[in-house]
Parts: C-alpha cells; sequence; structure tokens
C-alpha cells in the first residue's frame, strides 16, 4: 500500500503516527469507494426482470410517489363534486329536479346569475383591457419588479381586509368623500359602500393587480426583436401593438380573461361586507351560503354550486371557442 | 427597442402612468385609513383623529379571543405548509421524470383545483366533511386548505426538478441510493430554494385562504382571516377600530411573509403558472 511521503527531518515516532493516519485514510476511502455498492448492484440484478416488467408500463417505486397527493385531491376535490352533483339531484322533497325547478321558477334565486354576471362581466372587462397597456409600460421598465411586488399586496391582503378598508376609506366620511366635497365636485358625500360600487371597486382593487401579473407574465413572454423588427420596417406603436403583439397576445389573454372571470364571479367577502347583500348585490355565492348554513339544505346548496360552476364552464367554453374564431391564423400560435 | 417620441405615444405613456399612480395612491391611502383608524381615539369628520392610543390592541388581546386566534392559525398554517410539502414534493417529483399511462390526466386533476373558484368547491366540499363529522374541528380546515396547496407545490417544483440534472440521480442509483435515501441526500439538498419558495408561497396563500376556512371553520376553529370577516360583519357589537387593531394584526401576519417571500419567488409567481 502506498503510504503519503513523509517530510524529511521527522523522528521516528512522528513518522509511524503519520503511516498510521495515511493508512487508515485510504482505507476508509478504498471502502467508500467499492465495497458497498457491489451487493446492492448484485441485488438490484436479482430483481431485474420484475422490475423491467413493471417499468414497460411506466411504472416503478418512483412514479408510486405520485399516488398520495393523487387519491388526496381525488377524495377531497372531485369525490365532493361528484357528490354533489348527485345529492343536487336528491332534493329534501319533491323529484329529482326539484332544486333546480325551484331555483329557476323563485325570482329571487334565478336572479342571483344575473347580479353575479352584471358585477362580474364589467369588472373583468374593465381589469383586462386597464393591464394591457400597463403591463407593455412595465415590462421596458428597470423597476419592474418593484412595481409588482407592490401590486402583489392586494392579492396577499385578500378581500376581507380590503372590504374592511374600503369601508371606511369610501364611506361617507372617509378621505374619499373628503376630498371631493373639498375640491366642490360634489355638494353631498357620494354614496360609494352598501351598493354596486363597492363590490366593484373592491374587485377593481384585488382583481386588476391579479390580471396585470398574469398579463405581464404574457407579455414579457413575445420575443423582443419582432416588436423590434416591426419597428425597423417604419411600424408605429399603434400598428405595432395591433399587429405584432395583440395577436400573439390573443391566447393568454383568453386564458386571463377566464381566470379573472371565474374569480370575480365567485365573490363572497366584498358582496357581503360592501354590497347590499339581500338586494343589488345578492351573488350566487350568498345564495349557496344561505341554503348551506342558514337553511341547512345541503341539497339545494349543492345544486346552486353545481349552476355556479355550469356558468362558470359556459362561459370560460364560449371565451375559448371566440378566440378559435376570431384568430386562427399563423400568428396566434407563432413564437410566443 | 426603438423609442417613439411623438406628442400623442407621450402623452399615452403619461396617462397609462396616471392610471397606476392613481390605482397605487388608493391603494395605499386604504392601508393607511385602517392603520391610522386602529390607533385612533375618536375620529369623525375630520381628516384625522383627534388623539391616538394603544388601547384597541389591548382590547382585542384580552376580550376577542385574538391569542387563541392566532394559535389556531398558526396551527392551520404550519400543518398545511408540511403536509403539503410531503405530498406535494414526491408527487411532482413522478410527474416530472416518470412517463405513467394517465399522467395527462393526473395533471389536468392537480389543475383544476388551482383553476376552479375555491367558493365553487368549497360548498360540495364542505357537505363531505360535515358528514365525516371533520367540518367544526381544526382538522376539517386543515384538510380543506390542503386542497389546491398540494396542486399548487407540485405545480411550482416540476420545473425545479426538471432543471435537476438526471445523471446526479443515476449516479447515486448506481452506488445503490434507494429512493428515500435519494430524496434525502441528492433532491432535498437540490431543491431546496424551490422547496423553500414553494412551501412559503403556501404558507401566504394559507393565512390569507378566506372562503375554504370561512366554509369549513367552527367557532374554535377559525383563522385571522374569518375572525376578521366576523368581526366586520357583525359591526356594531365591537368598536371599529378595534376591528381594524384586527385588521392590522392580520395585515402584519401576511406582509411580513410575503416581504419574506418576495426575497425569494418573483412577484408573478404569486398569481401561478408563470411560465419561463
Amino acid at each position: 500500500m502506498p503510504f503519503l511521503p513523509a517530510p524529511k527531518g521527522m523522528d521516528a515516532r512522528a513518522k509511524r503516527e503519520h503511516d498510521v493516519v495515511a493508512s487508515s485514510g485510504m482505507a476508509d476511502m478504498s471502502q467508500s469507494a467499492t465495497s458497498p455498492p457491489l451487493p446492492r448492484i448484485a441485488m438490484a440484478a436479482d430483481h431485474l426482470p420484475l422490475r423491467a416488467r413493471l417499468r414497460e408500463h411506466g411504472l416503478d417505486g418512483a412514479t408510486l410517489l405520485v399516488l398520495p397527493a393523487l387519491l388526496f385531491v381525488i377524495a377531497l376535490f372531485v369525490y365532493p363534486f361528484l357528490y354533489g352533483l348527485y345529492l343536487s339531484f336528491t332534493p329534501m322533497k319533491g323529484n329529482a329536479l326539484a332544486n333546480y325547478t325551484r331555483f329557476f321558477s323563485d325570482p329571487f334565486l334565478y336572479s342571483t346569475i344575473r347580479i353575479t354576471l352584471v358585477l362580474a362581466v364589467p369588472v373583468t372587462v374593465l381589469n383586462v383591457v386597464a393591464a394591457i397597456p400597463v403591463a407593455l409600460r412595465v415590462r421596458l421598465m428597470r423597476h419592474q419588479r418593484l412595481i409588482t411586488a407592490i401590486l402583489v399586496i392586494p392579492i396577499t391582503l385578500g378581500t376581507v381586509l380590503v372590504a374592511e378598508g374600503l369601508l371606511t376609506y369610501l364611506g361617507p366620511i372617509g378621505w374619499v368623500n373628503r376630498v371631493l366635497l373639498g375640491s366642490g365636485l360634489v355638494a353631498h358625500p357620494v354614496r360609494l359602500v352598501h351598493n354596486y360600487w363597492g363590490v366593484f371597486l373592491s374587485l377593481v382593487i384585488t382583481g386588476f393587480p391579479f390580471t396585470f401579473l398574469l398579463v405581464l407574465s404574457y407579455v414579457t413572454g413575445i420575443d423582443p426583436s419582432l416588436e423590434n423588427a416591426a419597428a425597423v420596417l417604419g411600424a408605429r406603436a399603434r400598428a405595432r401593438f395591433r399587429r405584432i403583439l395583440l395577436p400573439l397576445l390573443v391566447p393568454g389573454l383568453t386564458i386571463t380573461l377566464a381566470l379573472s372571470f371565474v374569480q370575480a364571479f365567485s365573490v363572497f367577502p366584498s358582496a357581503v361586507l360592501l354590497g347590499a347583500p339581500a338586494g343589488p348585490t345578492r351573488v350566487i355565492s350568498i345564495a349557496a351560503y344561505q341554503a348551506a348554513f342558514e337553511q341547512y339544505d345541503y341539497s339545494m346548496a349543492s345544486a346552486i354550486a353545481m349552476l355556479m360552476a355550469a356558468v362558470q364552464v359556459l362561459v370560460v367554453v364560449a371565451l375559448l371557442a371566440m378566440r378559435g374564431l376570431v384568430y386562427r391564423g399563423p400568428a396566434a400560435t407563432g413564437k410566443g | 427597442m426603438q423609442r417613439d417620441a411623438s406628442f400623442g405615444e407621450r402623452a399615452w405613456a403619461l396617462g397609462v402612468w396616471a392610471v397606476t399612480g392613481f390605482f397605487m395612491l388608493n391603494l395605499f391611502a386604504m392601508i393607511a385609513t385602517v392603520v391610522v383608524n386602529s390607533f385612533g381615539t375618536r375620529w369623525f369628520a375630520t381628516w384625522l383623529p383627534a388623539g391616538y392610543t394603544a388601547r384597541w390592541y389591548a382590547l382585542v388581546w384580552d376580550e376577542f379571543q385574538l391569542p387563541d386566534i392566532l394559535i389556531v392559525t398558526v396551527e392551520v398554517v404550519a400543518a398545511v405548509v408540511v403536509v403539503s410539502g410531503i405530498l406535494g414534493v414526491p408527487a411532482a417529483y413522478a410527474m416530472a421524470r416518470r412517463n405513467f399511462p394517465g399522467k395527462r390526466a393526473a395533471m389536468a386533476l392537480f389543475l383544476l383545483p388551482l383553476l376552479v373558484p375555491p367558493f365553487t368547491y368549497g360548498i360540495p366540499l364542505a357537505t363531505v366533511l360535515y358528514q365525516a363529522h371533520l367540518a367544526g374541528t381544526i382538522w376539517g380546515v386543515i384538510l380543506a386548505n390542503l386542497v389546491p396547496t398540494v396542486p399548487f407545490v407540485i405545480l411550482i417544483m416540476i420545473p425545479f426538478i426538471e432543471q435537476i440534472d438526471p445523471r446526479v440521480e443515476a449516479a447515486a442509483r448506481v452506488f445503490g441510493a434507494r429512493t428515500p435515501r435519494l430524496f434525502a441526500r441528492i433532491l432535498v439538498p437540490l431543491l431546496a430554494p424551490g422547496i423553500l419558495s414553494a412551501l412559503l408561497l403556501v404558507l401566504v396563500r394559507t393565512i390569507a385562504m378566506f372562503e375554504l376556512t370561512f366554509l369549513t371553520a367552527g367557532p374554535t376553529s377559525q383563522t385571522l382571516v374569518v375572525a376578521l370577516y366576523y368581526a366586520v360583519f357583525a359591526a356594531g357589537v365591537r368598536p371599529g377600530q378595534s376591528i381594524d387593531a384586527m385588521a392590522v394584526v392580520y395585515m402584519a401576519a401576511t406582509l411580513i411573509w410575503l416581504l419574506v417571500t418576495l426575497r425569494f419567488v418573483s412577484p408573478t409567481q404569486i398569481v401561478g403558472r408563470a411560465r419561463r
């Protein structure tokens, strides 16, 4: 076994210790490098046929790691949804469709769909339309991160806190009304809470940053050289937006519209706290909540939840279909 | 990029900035309203309160069960963070590294809880949890909150795992490491930045998750945001300033973790699905 060369002038005892250290070090190294794997490789070879067979089906030990999470989602997301669907067809009294016929014959119930759409559609369109120019500006900025960090605050705080803040801020003696009165724009305080506009503004405060961040992630995905090429060829900003950016953004904008709409359509806390939950802002989630937790009619609540999901799916499908109708050229699938 | 400088384009840019600035001004003024009111003695028909005091915080602490609520919040958030990491990271590994039958369906299943809004699936979920006698307890709240966070961890972790060189894992396997050891010695250390950001995002989302907690919590299993909702809902029962004191505690809890999170992740990741 080769020893490390001992420095010259070392006395005999020191040299012996040096050799021992060197040799034991070498022994450790050789052991860890060669001896443990040998039996394991042999063991793996014994199992090879079985493993190979499983692996042909794409299954081995590591694949099974997906199972706990998958079972969890099936048990607590898929099963409740299917159970809710079943429950909605087993009403407390009447035939299988009783919940649905009751919903569509009671104006207090079916009007919730219209009320929610009247809130969610304008808010979604406003948020997406406003987010596009801001995102196009912000992508050119150096302090992009600061602005996005500020805009993430209302999303993080959530609708309950925004509702509580706006109650005072937009209230009759809040700062907004003080500014409006002080500047002489209005003679009496403007009513901005406990009505449609309170909910509308809270959906803008939490919804605009959400759409903005989504649009920004799509906008920054567009290759800037495409726009540069258009500019070199003489296209002005408006033409570049209409002919280059917008067609490339349409797929992303469709997804943004769908996600923002779905969020706005399921509005609950601000509709209760900032709106008029008995009338003008009695949105569909309030109807579902009241059926479940005030009348303890889980069957009816499930039916309303299913209708809520149905409206969301319908709107998303319609949006995707519209995208297919409007833009089907190669631009929509171009490099983005 | 070539900068245009015509008058119309400059005016347009200015307009965009004015609108963004106006939005941020209102956002900060709204937050300031809450903070100022929570320290105010009496605030009526003036720009600022008549005087300042900290007694609303003492009131919230002593009489409105704030300590209990905070303990429940910490328990729920900690459990959700740990369990979604334990379930999510291994599943993300399988999704990133293996091709198995039904993988596309599994991916769709993991995407759905993130795309469907919580209130829509929360009602059927609460119904099932009530039948299992879990709703109303802290266990029900934890289970409900895990529904969106487990898929969220999976989706965040997949790109992190894909960027690890598979030869590193292959080498570990050649040297005899089984999957648990592979995770403990190779993957978790290499994935630490990814796991950290995923779990921080889960933490921030769970503190602020209103809908699912609201639908499944009982009187003793409310988290901070749900307690705040009930306080605002029953406004008039207690002084308005004490509600805002609670709101400030909630804001502090959320924003401190948001600041920590933003050190590790880009803000666009908070809305998820940011592609690179």
